[in-house]
Order: structure tokens, then sequence, then C-alpha cells
């Protein structure tokens, strides 16, 4: 007999693994809590608080002139319901208000106002000065600005030819576009937290607790361990992504134009890698608290800003956009978009599930060697 | 290899190294099948590195094991069918029912599914573990989950068992039970190993292997080794006056090597070859005399690695008297603590004079946790009250606080501070400020020599030095009342001999101790042990009184262990149902 020769695949074994792991999920609240309230908690999150769109922020109108033309567009502002408009005679009074906080931007309409009208082409008629440490919301200031101006100029024929883009803007509605990309996205996280996080924790949890010291003295392999442990977190991803899926559509409403099983077998082939990448922290942690912070650190922070959920991948620095292709989430997350806004476009779904499976079996190959059965570092 | 019997275990030459240290060094001996053996060392000594080597976790740098006919590194695979090992901490799944562990192991080890359910009801009979087999492993009690993990290694009727400190943190009536189902395997032809830093286990083995920094230092049957102590044990029974100070001052003598207070008597161990004549001398002083007695293993053990420390405490010449307003120093009275429908502590009351030492037993679950946790004012009691030197810890728990220090199991050391920190921390926490703080930092520095340790983190230090940091860490605000949990669970006798050498000093000097253990050697440190049971104070006695109580006629002589568990099981009966 062959002394090497290592112990035979028991279906047996795998199964009782499974079955442990399965009471203990069952069992352990926090993990039913990160499986199944997290989603709900994040979908909401992003659904609602995560938006785009912005209602009355507080500027400041200042009126140096005292024409009609200049009365009538300071009325404009007010009247707007983007803007809750504080009026000043000086632009000395708007300020310190802007550098207090208390104002978001301001708009100048300057002496010469009519003057500046009267030229041919038009040009910056207004001055509109935002406050830049937040920047989401200066864009939204400098661009509401301007479109009440040009819509104020249209209103009163000076500019009747105006260009489209410009028009469009106005008439955008951001928050139907940020939730239709962002529900896609967050299932991209809340899978990258069940198949990453949860797994970091479980194997960790077990040198942690003593238990794998007792479980390597039994005829069970590595193989059978690892596998035992990861058949409950992928049915628990595949079950999440349902739930999370489901909310999407119809309490949502977001549309969903590919099918499900395309979403599930996505989700299936998503989770290969998440799951490796899990169990490659806990093999090297063997520690709960620090699988967790790498888990973090290591999965869903690049789920988070380099998946191309929050952040476009093409506006990142050239050196982010190559490391973005080693994150999974970001195939995960362009192949989701795919599917719940364009429907089972397999040319472009293809490439993102290759790229997803490859990854998923470098990190499991890089598991499966890291991981014997001795107690040896 | 040729005289080895097919299910035993023999060792050759094994080498163990690890990057700071040897932790075996060159390891030969032979493990029979169908006997106990029992593998002692002080902490440190590379018992549990040896367990893991036998059980195929670790592989040795040199040498060759051979278990049960398999070499432990070639033939891994056939380690685990034929070897049931039980780590130090089972890590019984907590989150599973009894049955569920037992359902897991039987599926690993592949028992045929006709087999299971025999084989469990086989193992819960053995474990008596029936009645509970639909409970979760959490919540068992600490003997209870012992013998669950007993039972998961025993599935699939292992030829080799190791078990690696079964019996920490185990009462002595668990622990009974543990050494009566143990027996019936040897019987049945299996070799066991039992590692265990408790020496009145080791007596009880067929045979012994005794490691010392990572060598053999004696390989045979205890009573071999205990032999070599013949005419060198002595007890000086009910001395005149402070028997603590008579061991002081014994220990300081060159002619003894080592002693232990054993209720109101003194037993001590002298040099090879000694002079008796300063012995017989001090014993006359005291009104006792020198009585030989037959040594046990614990006293070959502490002389084979060269005796026990001296005894003065250097911290509690140091100390100033304690001088308090009462003669009680904690009190209680009716103290009740319920925990949903459980009542954890159930109607206690008892006094404890200044400058005693006050011992808490009693078996896994009994109270003593709880009681010691309201003692302390870490949790409020349902009814009744918990004074400390007068105060009531319902009203001024905070200035109760400032007058006890509490040194918790296990230490409770900052593991990520240094030596240095944790003294600081130690000394801010109990509101040391300024030139004062420095001073008494200094003064545990120097008393307990941590100087070149500063800057050492805890986790790095020996067991005994960790010890001596937990304790100089909660005197350090000089409390008149100390409060220790199972302050030397799992540690050698040698460093236990060197804290009760403190903690007898801190006593001396009027400072009160309340301890809970399970160690009955410590109990007889104890001035009056209550013994807690089922929640209720089922005694309260001197050791000496409770070992009379329980004997069944005048003169028989109990040890501290024996009282413990008839006490116990004369409660049991006294509450069957009518």
């Amino acid at each position: 007999m062959n002394p090497h020769m290592s112990q035979r695949f028991s279906m047996q074994r795998l199964l009782a693994i499974t079955r442990k792991e399965t009471l203990q999920v069952f069992r352990d609240p926090s993990t039913l809590l990160v499986a199944f309230v997290l989603p709900l908690v994040l979908l909401l999150l992003f659904a609602y608080a995560v938006s785009l769109d912005t209602r009355n922020v507080r500027i400041g109108v200042v009126l140096e002139s005292d024409t009609e033309a200049a009365q009538s567009l300071a009325a404009a502002f007010a009247g707007s319901r983007y803007f809750a408009v504080t009026p000043t005679r000086d632009r000395r009074e708007a300020a310190p208000l802007l550098t207090a906080g208390k104002l978001r931007g301001y708009v100048v309409i300057p002496q010469d106002f009519d003057r500046r009208l009267q030229q041919f082409p038009p040009q910056s008629v207004v001055q509109v000065i935002t406050d830049g440490t937040q920047p989401n919301t200066a864009t939204f200031v400098a661009n509401y600005a301007r479109g009440t101006v040009q819509q104020w100029l249209q209103d009163r024929g000076v500019m009747p030819t105006q260009p489209v883009a410009l028009q469009q803007r106005f008439w955008f509605n951001p928050e139907m576009e940020t939730r239709r990309a962002l529900v896609p996205g967050a299932l991209a996280i809340i899978m990258t937290m069940i198949g990453t996080l949860l797994t970091a924790l479980v194997v960790a949890r077990e040198w942690e607790r003593g238990t794998m010291e007792g479980l390597f003295a039994t005829p069970a392999t590595p193989l059978e361990i690892l596998t035992g442990k990861l058949v409950p977190y992928f049915v628990l991803g595949l079950l999440a992504t349902a739930l999370t899926t489901a909310m999407a559509v119809w309490v949502f409403g977001i549309p969903l134009r590919g099918s499900v099983f395309t979403l599930l077998f996505l989700s299936a082939v998503f989770l290969l890698p998440a799951l490796g990448q899990g169990l490659l922290i806990s093999t090297l942690a063997r520690n709960q608290f620090i699988a967790s912070q790498v888990a973090l650190l290591a999965g869903f922070l690049p789920a988070f800003l380099l998946s191309g959920f929050l952040f476009e991948i093409s506006s990142m620095p050239l050196p982010l956009q190559l490391l973005t292709h080693l994150v999974p989430a970001r195939y995960f997350n362009s192949a989701l978009q795919t599917v719940f806004l364009a429907g089972d476009v397999w040319p472009l779904l293809w490439p993102a599930i290759g790229a997803m499976f490859l990854l998923g079996v470098i990190l499991m190959a890089l598991v499966a060697r890291n991981t014997r059965k001795s107690l040896e570092r | 290899m040729a005289e080895s019997q097919p299910g035993g275990i023999e060792l050759q030459g094994v080498v163990k190294r690890f990057p700071q240290v040897t932790a075996l060094d060159g390891i030969s001996a032979t493990i029979r099948a169908g006997q106990l053996t029992g593998l002692v060392g002080p902490d440190g000594a590379g018992k549990t590195t040896l367990m893991r080597l036998m059980a195929g976790l670790l592989r040795p740098d040199a040498g060759h094991i051979t278990v049960a006919g398999a070499d432990t590194v070639q033939q891994q695979h056939l380690i685990a069918t034929g070897v049931g090992y039980m780590p130090q901490r089972f890590g019984l799944y907590e989150d599973l029912s009894v049955l569920e562990n037992l359902s897991l192991y039987a599926q690993l080890r592949q028992l045929p599914a006709a087999e299971q359910k025999r084989t469990w009801e086989r193992l819960l009979e053995f474990t008596r573990l029936a009645p509970f087999s639909k409970r979760l492993a959490g919540k068992l009690s600490g003997g209870m989950k012992q013998k669950l993990g007993l039972a998961c290694a025993l599935m699939g009727r292992p030829q080799v068992l190791l078990l690696d400190e079964p019996s920490v943190g185990v009462d002595p009536v668990s622990r009974q039970e543990l050494w009566r189902m143990v027996g019936e395997l040897t019987d049945s032809g299996m070799a066991v190993v039992w590692s265990t830093a408790y020496l009145d286990e080791a007596e009880q083995c067929r045979h012994v292997l005794l490691l010392n920094q990572g060598q053999l230092a004696f390989d045979g049957p205890p009573g071999a080794l205990t032999g070599r102590l013949q005419g060198r044990s002595f007890r000086l029974p009910n001395p005149r006056g402070d028997r603590r100070h008579l061991l002081q001052r014994a220990l300081d003598l060159p002619a003894v090597s080592d002693g232990v207070i054993q209720g109101h008597a003194v037993r001590l161990v002298a040099e090879a070859d000694a002079d008796l004549q300063p012995l017989q001398v001090l014993a006359a002083s005291a009104g006792s005399q020198l009585e030989a007695v037959a040594p046990r293993f614990e006293d070959a053990f502490v002389s084979l690695l060269g005796g026990g420390p001296g005894g003065t405490s250097v911290i509690a010449e140091l100390m100033e008297p304690v001088s308090l307003e009462s003669d009680i120093a904690v009190a209680c009275s009716n103290l009740t603590r319920r925990f949903g429908d459980f009542v954890a502590t159930d109607d206690v009351s008892f006094e404890v004079r200044q400058g005693e030492i006050f011992g808490l037993l009693g078996p896994n679950g009994a109270g003593k946790s709880t009681t010691f946790k309201m003692l302390c004012g870490l949790l409020k009691p349902s009814t009744g009250q918990a004074q400390v030197v007068g105060l009531d810890l319902a009203r001024a728990a905070s200035e109760a606080k400032n007058r006890l220090g509490y040194m918790a199991q296990k230490f409770s050391l900052y593991g990520l501070l240094s030596v240095r920190q944790n003294l600081e921390f130690a000394a801010g926490v109990y509101g040391l400020t300024g030139a004062c703080k420095q001073q008494r930092i200094d003064e545990m520095v120097d008393v307990f020599e941590l100087r070149p340790l500063l800057d050492s983190a805890p986790d790095d230090l020996s067991l005994g030095y960790k010890q001596r940091l937990a304790l100089a860490c909660s005197l350090m605000h000089r409390p008149p009342v100390l409060f220790l949990d199972e302050p030397t669970s799992g540690v050698d006798p040698i460093t236990r001999r060197e804290f009760w050498t403190h903690i007898n000093g801190l006593v001396r000097k009027g400072v009160t101790v309340m301890v809970t253990t399970h160690f009955m050697d410590e109990a007889e440190y104890c001035d009056r042990v209550a013994l807690m049971y089922r929640s209720r104070l089922i005694a309260l006695d001197t050791p000496d009184g409770l070992k009379r109580e329980a004997a069944h006629h005048g003169d028989e002589e109990l040890t501290m262990e024996e009282a413990f568990i008839r006490l116990i099981e004369r409660a049991d009966l006294s509450e069957l149902p009518v």
C-alpha cells in the first residue's frame, strides 16, 4: 500500500459537515441577520437614502440691480422648487453665510445685469458661487442655477434657440435613474457580504473555539471540511439573491428585463470567487476579529468602491482601473446591470462569467494550497 | 519496535522545535495498550505538543512516532481512524445539541448507519448524558462538556485514546466519573494517555511520563518515583498559633525543600539527607512534633524539579498591616439571584472575618461564580444584601470596589498591552496618580522581579510570571480584601506554591482573601470553606471540620476531595423525592 495515499473522499462525511454547518447557520441569529436582514437594510438605504435627487437647497440670491429684469430673475429663483432662497442686497452678506455652511451657494445678479443681457450672444449674465466641500451639492447648485437662468431667458424670449442638452438637464429625473443603477449594484455588495464576510468568519471561528483541532483528528479530509462549509453558504447566498431581487422588483419597481434564471446563474458563478476569498482569509487569519477586518478591507470596500457601483470605472485613474480587474464584484456588477436594465445579452455576459470563474478557480487553488490537515503554520 | 504491542504507542527520539523554543528534545518511550499512562509536567513542559504529535496533527522534526502500528507522518490517515483525541479545550460545537455532536462525529468516523444508534445509546449510557441528549452543548456544565467530549473521541472504538488535560475546570464529582470511564476503557484493552497538571491524578495512573523543559524526567510507575522520597515527608499536626507563619519559617529553613498547609497541619518535605534537628526544634517551638508520613507523588514531583519556592513573600513584607473598622470583612445575608426561572444562588448567608482565607467550593454549576460575582459587586442580587468592609454593595458599590482587589480566572491581562502598560492601567483604573502611582508600580516591579520583562507582551510570559503580574495588578491599590476566582486553574504545583506563599504573606498582614477553586489542595489553605451545591450552601466549616463531618466514623481519615464528594452525595440523598 502506498503510504502517502490519503483518505478517499467520503460523501457521508461531506454530508455530515454540511448538515452541522447548516444547523449552526440556523442557530446563529447573527448569520441570519447578515444573510436576510442586512440585504433589506442595504436595499432600503440605496433605494432611498443614496439618491442624487435634492430639493430645497439653501442658496442666496444677491440682487445688486433693481431693474425689472433682475427682479424677475430673482423671482424665478425664489419660485423654483429646487431652491430655498435667502435674498440679500450685497455679496458681503451672502459670503459669510456660505462660509458658515448656512448656504450651499449663492447667485449674484450684478449691477450691470441689463447691459449684459443686451449683449449678443449674451454671456455670464449671473455669477454662481458654490460650496466645494460638498461636491455633489455644488454641482447640483451650479447646474440647476444655470437651468433656472436658461428657462428664464427662454420665457422672456431673449434666447429663442437653446442647446437641447441643457434643457434636458432640467427635465432629467435623477431619482429614478439612480435607483435603477444602484439596486443591481447593491446586490453585488450584499453577495460579497454573504460570500466573503460570513465565510471568512466560519473557518476562523473553528480555529478560535478549538473545534478545528477536534475535526482534524477525525478521518475527515480538508477537501471534505472546506466543501462541507461552502455548501450551506452557497445556498444561503442564492436565497439572499432571490430575496433581494424580489424586493427590488416588487417593492422598488426596478424592472428586471433579463430572466431570473440568468440572474441566479450569475450569482452562482460570482459566489465562487466570493466564497474563495472568504475561505482564503479565514485559513490565513485563524481569528475572527482579524478575519472580519480583512474581509471588510479586501472584500467589502473594493466591492463598494472599485466595482463601478458608486464610481464609474472609466473615470478612475488608470492604475485603479487596472486594479478593478481583480475585483470579482466588478464583473458581477456590470453583468447584473446588463440583466436588470438590458436583458439576457449573452455576448455581454460571457466575458464577465469567464472572469469571475477564473478568479474563483485561482482563489480556491490558493485555499487548497494553504489548507493542510495539520496544526503547523 | 519489536516489543511494542499492537495497540500501544512507540516514541523514538522525538524532537519538536518551534521558532522560539525547542518544545521536545529527544523523547523515547513506550506507552502500552490496556493501561492508563499519565503525562505530567509543569506548564510549558511540552505535554500538549507531545499529544498533538501523537495525534498526527504536528510532525516531529526528528525521530518517529508509531501509534497503534501506524507512523504518524507516513500514515496520517490511519492515525485519524485508530486514535481518539480530545484536545485541551475540547471544541464541542456549543450551538449543537448533545445528540447532534455525537451524530456529527459518528458520521465523520463513517460508522455504518445501523450501528450509529446503538453506539450513541452505549455512549450516552456510559457518560450518563442520556437525560440531556437534546440540550445544546453550550448549556452543559464543565464536567458534562468533558464527558461529551470524551464520548465524541470514543466514537468508532479507537485503539488509542489521547486526553489532553481532561480534568481542568472539572469538579471532583465529575472528575471521579471521568476516572471511572477511563478505567473501564483500559480494562477493555485500550491505551489511554491522560495529560494533567494535577498530581493526585498522576498518582492514580499505572505508568507515568514526567516531562520537564522538553525532556523526559521520569518514565515508570508513579510508586517508583514516590519511593525515592521515602522518609522525607513529614506532618506537623495542630501547631500553636499561626500555621501560615510556621510554614513560612519552615520553608525558609535550608533543610526544607517544600511545604504546604493541610487543614490545621503543615506538611513538609525535607531535603535529601538533611539534618532534621532544626525542623524538630521548630516543631517543638510551635507545640507540635515531626510526624513521618507516606510521600505523595506531588512531593516527588516538586523535589525532582528542584523543590518549591521559599516561604517569604516580599510583597507581603512591603504591605502595611491592614486594620479595618469592623471585624467582618465580607458579609452576605439571604443572598439570592435568579436568572429567569433559574435560581443560581438561593438564600446564601455567611460572614468572613478580617484576615481569613475563605474558600467557596462546589461542583460546576453550583452557583459559586454567581455568588462570588455578587460579593464583589459585578452582579446585582435579586434579593438579599452583600457587604464588603461594612459597605453595602447596593448603595456604595464604587467605594466598596475601591477597597477590594479582584483577580479573575485566566488572569484577565490585556494581551495587546505590555507588562508596563498593564501595570499602569491597573494603577490608573484604581485612581492612583502622579508620584504615588509611579512609586506603587516601581514597588510591584521590584517585588515581582518584572523589571526585565516590562516591555514584553503578557502572552509571552511564562505562566508563573503571568500570575505574578495579575496579582501585582490586583494589589496595586493595596486592597484590604482580595477576591480570587479559580486563581490557579491549570497551573503547575510549583507556580501554585509560589502563589500561595504570597497569599499567606498577605493574610498575615491582615488582608482578607475570598477564593473559589476546584483544587482540593487549595481548599486546605483556607481557614473556612463554604460548600455550595445546587445553588445552596450545604456546608460551612474548617477544612478539618468538613472532613470530620463527612467521615463515617470518628477515626476515618479523609482527603478533602473525598469529603467533598461525600457531602455532595449526602445532599443528593436528602433531596430525594419522598
